[in-house]
């Protein structure tokens, strides 16, 4: 077992794409424990940013530097995608399709997605094919899915955008729990009360620039860019 | 418009009657053209599959090719086999010329292209769908295949099936690469070209017949053995 993957450092990285810079250059540090919630306008590059960190999208400029050798960091993340993709398969089989890439029996593979399942509320509808879930149940699937081996860090694109304020709540407390599990959670919303409820960290994106960043309870009391403050004041940027 | 009646009438005939020729020529058939689509079904898909997730320089090239070859005439697939396995060739000394065996091949050549033409087309939409997802959760390349194939496989068989269909009807290349010999390389298909040739109209009617049937049943079975496994809304 290699140490952890983290810190995360990024240095300058810069994200070209169709001739123009859409994040970046940017640098930060990922490290510790908890919740860092990243926010920033439609099209400020939230998305972006996670998909970089990841290693879904190739940097034009700067370095990503690792605790730990690549592989073990592609293996020990997960990520929920904003729009989630679920394969076409039963719900019990789409959570389990992760243990079955590293080699874990059928069934044994099944019973742990059952129970992880069963956390996210799914219990009831384990064998119905994936594509027919609700809006909400779909997010929850996707989440049980990254959690299922339990990742060291997990990324999320705006988990909750489009979901009612039960599927919200529920969404919520999973992320605590994976919290308490010592899982380092990455996330992106702009929903303020989200980021109240949920962040030990906020990270503000502002036209792919990284423009605040710090402990929720100091951000978001006492924002000192101009972007922040008029965004928390929930005016409408230009 | 006499004779397709005629035709179907003895078509009947032949089948109550449990014909020994028919029984045989319909079963040589089935057996060169599903070992054909077999084969041609362990080649084509996996490669329809690498070609829809792999990037490299000469895969344009590769399926420019592959659709080309979907329309390759069967008589020149025929006389490319034939000469081949003819005993001056670079094959003579297996002595395959005239068998089952050379139908298999012949046919597979021609087939192959349309199963891994439409199995690629198939696996590319269902690989951009998936793309993110499988990166995201760090499969190897050979897990990826895998995962594709098997979440495709409704898509995948329709390309199978689409290969038989070729196959089963097929007779340029078998005629020349089996020789039509009665009771060794004698399939549905050549024995209507045969009949139809010696004025026989009747006769190669109800062999008409029987190969649209079997064509049909095959499916039909197909179909069905996948419907048994519980079907979803895929
Ligand atoms: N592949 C691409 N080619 C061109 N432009 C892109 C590409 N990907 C992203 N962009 C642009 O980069 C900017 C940032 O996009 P991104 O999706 O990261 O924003 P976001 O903060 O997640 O927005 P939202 O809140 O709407 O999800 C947008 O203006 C987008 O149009
Ligand atoms: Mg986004």
């Amino acid at each position: 077992m290699v140490g952890s993957i983290l810190p995360l450092a990024l240095e300058d990285i810069t994200l070209r794409r169709a001739g123009k810079v859409i994040l970046g250059p940017l640098s930060w540090v990922l490290d510790g424990a908890g919740i860092t919630v990243v926010m920033g306008p439609n099209g400020s590059g939230k998305t972006s940013f996670l998909r970089a960190m990841h290693g879904l999208e190739r940097v034009n400029a700067g370095r990503i530097a690792w605790a730990a050798p690549l592989e073990a960091v592609r293996a020990r993340q997960a990520f929920v995608f904003q729009t989630p993709i679920l394969m076409r398969r039963s719900v019990v089989d789409c959570i389990a399709y992760p243990l079955r890439l590293d080699g874990v029996a059928r069934k044994t593979a099944r019973a742990r997605a059952a129970e992880a399942a069963a956390k996210v509320g799914l219990g009831a509808m384990l064998e119905q094919p994936a594509q027919v879930l609700s809006g909400g149940e779909k997010q929850k699937l996707a989440l049980a899915r990254a959690l299922v081996r339990g990742p060291e860090l997990l990324f999320l694109d705006e988990p909750c955008a489009n979901l009612d304020g039960r599927a919200t709540r529920e969404i919520e407390a999973i992320l605590r729990d994976a919290r308490e599990g010592g899982t380092r959670i990455v996330m992106s919303t702009h929903d303020h009360g989200q980021a109240r409820r949920l962040a030990d960290d906020i990270l503000f994106l502002y036209n792919g620039r990284l423009v605040e960043t710090g402990p929720k309870a100091v951000l978001l009391e006492t924002p000192t860019t101009p972007e922040m403050t008029a965004f928390i004041n929930g005016e409408l940027l230009p | 418009m006499n004779d397709i009646w005629q035709g179907l009438a003895q078509a009947l005939r032949l089948v109550l009657g449990l014909d020994a020729d028919l029984i045989e020529i319909s079963g040589l058939s089935l057996q060169v053209s599903l070992g054909a689509t077999l084969i041609a079904s362990v080649i084509g898909l996996p490669l329809g599959a690498w070609l829809a997730i792999n990037r490299f320089r000469a895969r344009r090239v590769v399926i420019a090719v592959l659709n080309a070859l979907m329309g390759l005439p069967p008589v020149v697939v025929g006389l490319f086999v034939y000469v081949l396995l003819s005993r001056s060739g670079p094959f003579g000394v297996l002595g395959l010329l005239f068998t089952p065996t050379a139908m298999v091949i012949a046919q597979v050549i021609i087939i192959t292209p349309i199963i891994a033409s439409i199995a690629h087309q198939a696996i590319r939409d269902l690989w951009a769908d998936y793309h993110d997802l499988l990166i995201s959760l760090n499969t190897s390349r050979a897990q990826r295949i895998r995962t594709l194939l098997w979440d495709g496989r409704r898509a995948l068989m329709t390309a199978s099936l689409a290969g038989f269909g070729r196959a089963i009807g097929e007779v340029g290349a078998i005629m020349i690469v089996g020789g039509n010999i009665d009771h060794v390389t004698r399939v549905l298909t050549t024995a209507i070209a045969l009949e139809t040739g010696k004025g026989e109209f009747g006769l190669a009617l109800a062999l008409g017949f029987v190969l649209i049937s079997l064509a049909v049943l095959v499916n039909l079975a197909v179909h069905f053995l996948s419907r048994t496994e519980r079907s979803g809304r895929w």
